[in-house]
């Protein structure tokens, strides 16, 4: 833990503190139909097109339910369209490399995975998508899931502040708006910065480079029809070395051994089939190109995460120096940092939206902290070893970025639910790796998914207020709207629906065979991996813990109906609430009210956050990183 | 007056308490509280793993034991809270056994019945010394009535027929005269009835709060039985057996039982704090709701004020001797039996000695007060060289007229001070003798003492208090201030009353009032906290949710208190519920995982003693847990009007963090002992 990651702390800390009110200003007239922005008269006509051709009459707004079919219906249509894309892209344009079509269980979960804003990719980029691909059928969801998620909040943000009403806005508009004059001209100016960087941009065909040192590996050799080929042989054991006189053989009192061919019940040699290796000189590479900035703009600003390339912000293209890892990391939390501001302007209570920046902030900081510290410590047994970097845990981090910058990037991602990554959270500590995964369990709500971390913050909101609230002897009240048992029960849908999928689903893979088929470590790290896995989907993360393989029908499948429920299961109980507190009267304050300000509010806000999401998890966590952190100690690895 | 309460574990309530406990194992019963019901399902598996097991029979069978426990503590909590108020209430209507009543038929002939079958609209005829049947309206007569059985309170007070002063509560005594009454309700259904059933579990409904808490918390259970059920196979993966009793264990621990348990015990606790006060609610949704409340509407006269006006000063005119205006104003006032006539005798003789003389007819002649002339007095024939003398005194107007009358002049400098007077909240008086003005009797509202306090601490609490009065404007802006009450509404007329409420509730506020006569009823319908005197109309108490016996209109704020108390235990307990269990898991996770990775062994923070001797002792505590809080259950949290924000951080650290702290202590205690009498 050394000066420069806690200088560099400081700058992203004091540069997110500088652009959250700058964002919720010019969120607050997005968000509003008649809201003013300077690209009015470029962007206006475009608008109106646009609600002309959907049919859209802008000035009606939509009660909760109306809204909720709206944006179901938007991502079904939306989602079957990538379904289509990529089922198809051998037959469409831009297709320079002739990918294959995907298979339907990897369409599916690739389709699910973007519309739900997860990004989570069970398929390498490079290696799979053509540019069309990724283009139209993924990038739409970049922005339309992250409009998506920023409706909703907004949504919910009008219920708390609007009273007596149905109304919550139109969902077509604010999919319109945010897209229009919040995602791409932000995007575009930060294309254009990642490009300054070194980050590449165009269209043409992979290039092949050729290397100045060569290699070889050893390949399966195929023949003229591209089939790999087997020789049959006779299945050998190891057995003793007999001397002349029948007697074992030995060397200083230790048998010497010889394999000899194994015989079947007549005494005839077992047969068996395998590979024919042949070595095989690589002296060429071949580089990834593409359209790469405009989507990396995207994948960081609506918190997406869906790399380019297989190794995502890791990669040199990807990610090309400090200055745009700084950035990209600063644009993941921009907007749910803006969003906390828009909360506390719309309910004229800017203290409460700082509020829920500043417990957002401590939690942030001490996630942060505590994988910073434990990658920092390293692993003991690679130090006795003497086999360990000075400065703790390098396996899996990119040298260019270090500790520091690893930890940071995995705890923003993770905050957020963004599924970038610039290292492999798999190789982390066993207590490093926990910060991402706690993280995501507890909701993504620190910052946040874009809108998402904010209506799901909300929602632990009400909970607080709701059980705290009591304590000043009043019916609970948040805003001037009183708690009553249906929001309530909206509140504790929303948690039990998180707990049940990603326990349940990784219970299931945990003792199916198709869940262990996936694992290549065993032990507490491959159950880790598992519920890294599903944690990721429900929560709409995206970023894996390597070391599963999650490319079958099994996993693609339930991983994309978790992402299905994380997504949509949460978002109409979120809805529900919205719309039974736009309903409700406003109850002025008094002396008397709970102040939902203040440092006690966010020291409450925090406990109930921590206590709800320890509780759900502790028990499975403890079986899985943390008594692998204990047998680490002890000298067991896995 | 109110009744003392009895002592927390008193054995007549206790004993048949115990009993109960037992009754409340009915599963129909169960349901209605799912905590303990999945706790007591738990218990049920629990016992069967007795049998089944192979191993370990008898830590499982200590388990069951105190799994048992757990769900019989809960419900011995519930029925102390029963009993206690039972007991209050039967206290309350003891008197009321069986009297004989004398029902007047159709024909108008009078026959005796039992007062158990007085039907609702029966009339009945009550002499002095009996008991009156049942609860009704005098509908004839007016007699003194001794209501001392239900209010404590010992002077006789009247009862007469129209009016506010009609209605009569059963069991009460007539001291003098004869009514008939005509019965308005049937049996079983008096307050105190209601009152019971709300007490006792048949009747009882459940508030909107609790019904909120109770889903937040059967969610919680349900997220708590995910979270054991899931890790079966989380351990089957770990090659680790996690056996069925030790997953209840964990489970029932987890789920917050606590709270859980005690919840209804804490809603009928604050029925009985109020019984203890002496009144009676309705329904426990009134009871919540007074927390709630953000408006008191109180009536200037009785409530903020002592009843009557008090003259405090004289105000002479011009060249009038302050001694002749007092001598005069006494004279007139002899007569005078209301409270501000005989203030005015007390005046006179405290300022300037003036004693009470008996003055006498033929002599004297008095005048008493009119509606028509607005006047009252006395008139002295010319007697031994004494001229005649014609006093009076009266409302500035109304004397206006009379001097006018006589010939004489009304002085500006006495209008000055009639003006004066009034501006500072009083009531002027004008004395005359003769023609001539001799000055003005300044009658002053007196604001009761301490009054101001209250108001202050209400505000602090967040309530609004507003005054509501028949005098003007400027009367009401001087008591008002004097009174320091936050708002008034003068010139009140009832429907005015009514009005206000809705308003104030149209902003969003709750509302609590408190009235007595038949004009307050639509109002006390219409506020959130509706508090009819038992003095008051049989309208008015069906109106209300609630009825003060002691007819103490500033009983209003300690009904408040208690709404807030019954809603701060309720919020505590589940806060110190749920932060229980971050111990527990320290208890009982390492535990579990011991066997199989023994390397977990530092997560034993507490330095458990075994594996079972942990799972055991969280089970324990757990369960004794909910016994040690009953007191406070059902004496409720303190509740200090000290602000929103101070209140939640003392509750906070008491309840949250304290949650958090003292099971790490009683959990190593307990183990401590488990170990030290190798129970398992």
């Amino acid at each position: 833990m050394n000066s420069s990651g806690w200088i560099q702390l400081a700058l992203y800390v004091g540069a997110l503190a500088l652009i959250t009110k700058p964002m919720g200003l010019y969120l607050m007239q997005v968000l509003d139909p008649k809201g003013k922005t300077w690209l009015d008269p470029l962007i206006r006509p475009l608008e109106r097109l646009s609600y002309w051709i959907m049919g859209v009459r802008a000035e009606q707004e939509q009660n909760w339910r109306q809204y909720t079919w709206a944006m179901l219906l938007f991502s079904l249509v939306s989602c079957v369209f990538t379904y289509a894309i990529l089922r198809l892209q051998n037959f469409l344009p831009l297709n320079p490399q002739g990918f294959a079509g995907l298979t339907p269980h990897l369409a599916f979960n690739t389709a699910v995975s973007f519309t739900t804003n997860t990004n989570w990719q069970s398929y390498g980029g490079e290696s799979t998508m053509s540019y069309l691909s990724q283009m139209v059928a993924l990038a739409i969801h970049n922005f339309a899931s992250a409009a998506t998620g920023i409706a909703i909040a907004a949504a919910l943000v009008r219920g708390l502040s609007r009273h007596s009403t149905q109304l919550l806005g139109n969902f077509w508009v604010d999919l319109v708006r945010v897209t229009y004059y919040l995602l791409l001209p932000i995007c575009l100016v930060f294309a254009v910065v990642l490009v300054s960087q070194g980050m590449i941009q165009n269209f043409k065909p992979y290039t092949t480079a050729k290397l100045i040192e060569s290699y070889t590996i050893t390949v399966q050799k195929t023949d003229d029809k591209g089939q790999p080929v087997t020789t049959n042989v006779a299945f050998t054991v190891s057995a003793p070395k007999l001397d002349d006189k029948g007697q074992p053989l030995m060397t200083n009192g230790v048998a010497v051994m010889v394999d000899v061919p194994q015989l079947d019940a007549k005494g005839q040699p077992v047969m068996t089939n395998v590979p024919v290796m042949v070595n095989q000189t690589v002296d060429e590479q071949s580089i990834v190109q593409g359209p790469m900035a405009s989507q990396v703009a995207i994948k960081m600003l609506g918190t997406n995460g869906g790399g380019y390339t297989n190794a995502n912000a890791a990669h040199p293209f990807e990610n090309p120096t400090p200055l745009s890892n700084f950035l990209q990391m600063l644009s993941i939390f921009a907007i749910g940092s803006g969003l906390t501001w828009y909360l506390g302007r719309m309910t004229k209570n800017q203290a409460h939206g700082w509020s829920i920046w500043g417990a957002m902030l401590t939690l942030f900081l001490a996630g942060t902290l505590f994988c910073w510290w434990a990658e920092s410590g390293g692993n003991p047994i690679h130090q006795q070893l003497g086999v360990a970097v000075a400065d703790g845990n390098m396996e899996g981090k990119e040298v260019r970025f270090g500790i520091f910058n690893s930890a940071l990037f995995a705890t923003v991602t993770t905050d957020a639910s963004c599924g970038a990554v610039n290292s492999m959270h798999d190789s982390f500590t066993a207590l490093g790796g926990l910060v991402p995964l706690f993280n995501i369990q507890l909701g993504e709500i620190i910052f946040g998914g874009v809108g998402a971390g904010l209506y799901g913050m909300l929602v632990f909101v009400v909970l607080a207020v709701f059980i705290a609230g009591l304590m000043v002897g009043r019916t609970p009240e948040y805003l001037g709207k009183k708690i009553h048992s249906f929001d309530v029960k909206m509140a504790m849908l929303t948690l039990l629906i998180l707990c049940l999928t990603i326990l349940g689903f990784s219970a299931w893979a945990a003792v199916s065979d198709w869940g262990l088929a996936g694992l290549n470590n065993n032990g507490p790290h491959g159950l880790s991996e598992i519920l890294y896995a599903y944690s990721s989907c429900v929560g709409n993360n995206g970023s894996a813990f390597a070391g599963l393989t999650a490319n079958t029908p099994w996993y693609n499948t339930t991983l994309g109906i978790a992402m299905l429920f994380g997504r949509f299961l949460m978002i109409v109980p979120v809805m529900a609430l919205a719309g039974s507190l736009a309903q409700k009267k406003l109850v002025p304050a008094s002396a008397g009210t709970f102040p939902v300000s203040g440092g006690t509010f966010i020291v409450l806000l925090i406990g109930t956050i921590l206590l709800v999401g320890a509780l759900n998890f502790l028990p499975v966590l403890a079986l899985g990183p943390i008594v692998e952190h204990f047998l680490m100690l002890q000298g067991k690895l896995f | 007056m109110t009744h003392k309460a009895p002592s927390l574990f008193d054995w007549k309530i206790a004993g048949p308490a115990v009993g109960d406990a037992f009754k409340k194992l009915d599963p129909r019963l169960m349901i209605k509280n799912p905590v303990m019901f999945v706790t007591m399902v738990g218990a049920a598996l629990t016992t069967v793993g007795i049998f089944t097991a192979a191993t370990d029979r008898g830590f499982i069978a200590q388990l069951a034991v105190w799994l048992w426990f757990t769900v019989l503590f809960a419900n011995f909590a519930e029925a102390v809270a029963e009993g206690r108020g039972k007991a209050q209430a039967q206290a309350l209507r003891g008197t009321r056994v069986n009297t004989v009543a004398r029902r007047i038929n159709k024909s108008g002939k009078v026959e005796e019945v039992s007062a158990n079958d007085l039907r609702k609209g029966d009339v009945v005829l009550v002499h002095a010394g009996e008991v009156i049947p049942a609860d009704g309206d005098v509908i004839e007569g007016a007699a003194t009535v001794d209501e001392s059985a239900i209010t404590g309170e010992s002077a006789p007070v009247i009862r007469e027929s129209g009016g506010d002063r009609s209605a009569v509560t059963g069991g009460t005594r007539v001291l003098s005269d004869e009514i008939k009454i005509r019965i308005s309700i049937n049996p079983g259904e008096g307050f105190l009835d209601r009152m019971i059933s709300l007490v006792e579990g048949a009747s009882r409904q459940k508030t909107p709060n609790e019904i909120a808490l109770t889903i937040l918390l059967s969610a919680l259970t349900l997220i708590f039985l995910l979270v054991c059920v899931t890790l079966k196979p989380f351990g089957l993966y770990s090659a680790t057996v996690f056996s069925v009793p030790v997953l209840i264990a964990l489970l029932v621990c987890l789920i917050p039982t606590t709270i859980g348990g005690l919840l209804s015990a804490i809603g009928i606790a604050g029925m009985d704090r109020l019984l203890q006060h002496n009144v009676l609610a309705m329904s426990g949704r009134a009871v919540e709701a007074s927390g709630d409340v953000d408006v008191l509407l109180l009536d200037k006269t009785g409530t903020i004020t002592l009843g009557n006006r008090m003259a405090t000063d004289f105000v002479p005119a011009p060249g009038v001797a302050m001694e002749k205006l007092a001598d005069a104003a006494q004279l007139a006032s002899l007569a005078d039996e209301t409270p501000e006539g005989r203030s005015v005798v007390v005046l006179a003789k405290e300022k300037f000695g003036l004693r009470g003389r008996e003055v006498a007819a033929p002599q004297a002649q008095f005048v008493p007060f009119t509606a028509q002339t607005r006047m009252s007095g006395v008139d002295f024939a010319a007697t031994g060289g004494q001229p005649a003398r014609s006093i009076r005194k009266g409302a500035a107007a109304a004397i206006k007229i009379h001097v006018d009358r006589l010939g004489g002049q009304f002085p500006e400098a006495v209008d000055r001070s009639v003006e004066n007077v009034a501006r500072s909240g009083g009531t002027p008086l004008v004395v005359t003798d003769g023609s001539e003005v001799l000055g003005v009797i300044h009658l002053k509202d007196i604001v009761k003492g301490g009054i101001k306090e209250r108001f202050a601490q209400l505000r602090k609490m967040g309530i609004r208090t507003v005054m509501i009065t028949g005098d003007n404007k400027l009367t009401a802006t001087a008591i008002a201030a004097e009174a320091g009450v936050d708002d008034f509404l003068a010139e009140a007329k009832p429907e005015d009353k009514l009005a206000l409420i809705r308003k104030e509730q149209a902003d969003g506020r709750m509302v609590a009032m408190i009235g007595d006569g038949t004009n307050d009823a639509p109002a006390l319908a219409q506020a959130d906290v509706g508090v009819a005197m038992n003095t008051g109309t049989q309208a008015a108490k069906e109106a209300g949710n609630m009825v003060d016996l002691d007819s103490n209109p500033t009983k209003l704020i300690e009904i408040i208190e208690i709404g807030k108390q019954l809603l701060i235990t309720r919020g505590s307990l589940t806060t110190f519920s749920i932060a229980n269990d971050v111990a527990k898991y320290f208890a009982i996770v390492p535990a579990m995982l011991m066997v199989t990775f023994p390397a977990i062994a530092p997560l034993n923070i507490m330095h458990l003693h075994s594996p079972n001797s942990a799972i055991l002792s969280a089970i324990i505590f757990n369960a004794l847990i909910i016994v040690a809080l009953i007191p406070l259950a059902l004496r409720g949290v303190k509740f200090k009007p000290i602000g929103a924000l101070a209140i939640l951080q003392r509750n906070l650290l008491i309840y949250g963090l304290g949650g958090v702290i003292i099971p790490f202590a009683g959990i190593k205690v307990i183990d401590v002992l488990v170990a030290a009498f190798k129970l398992v």
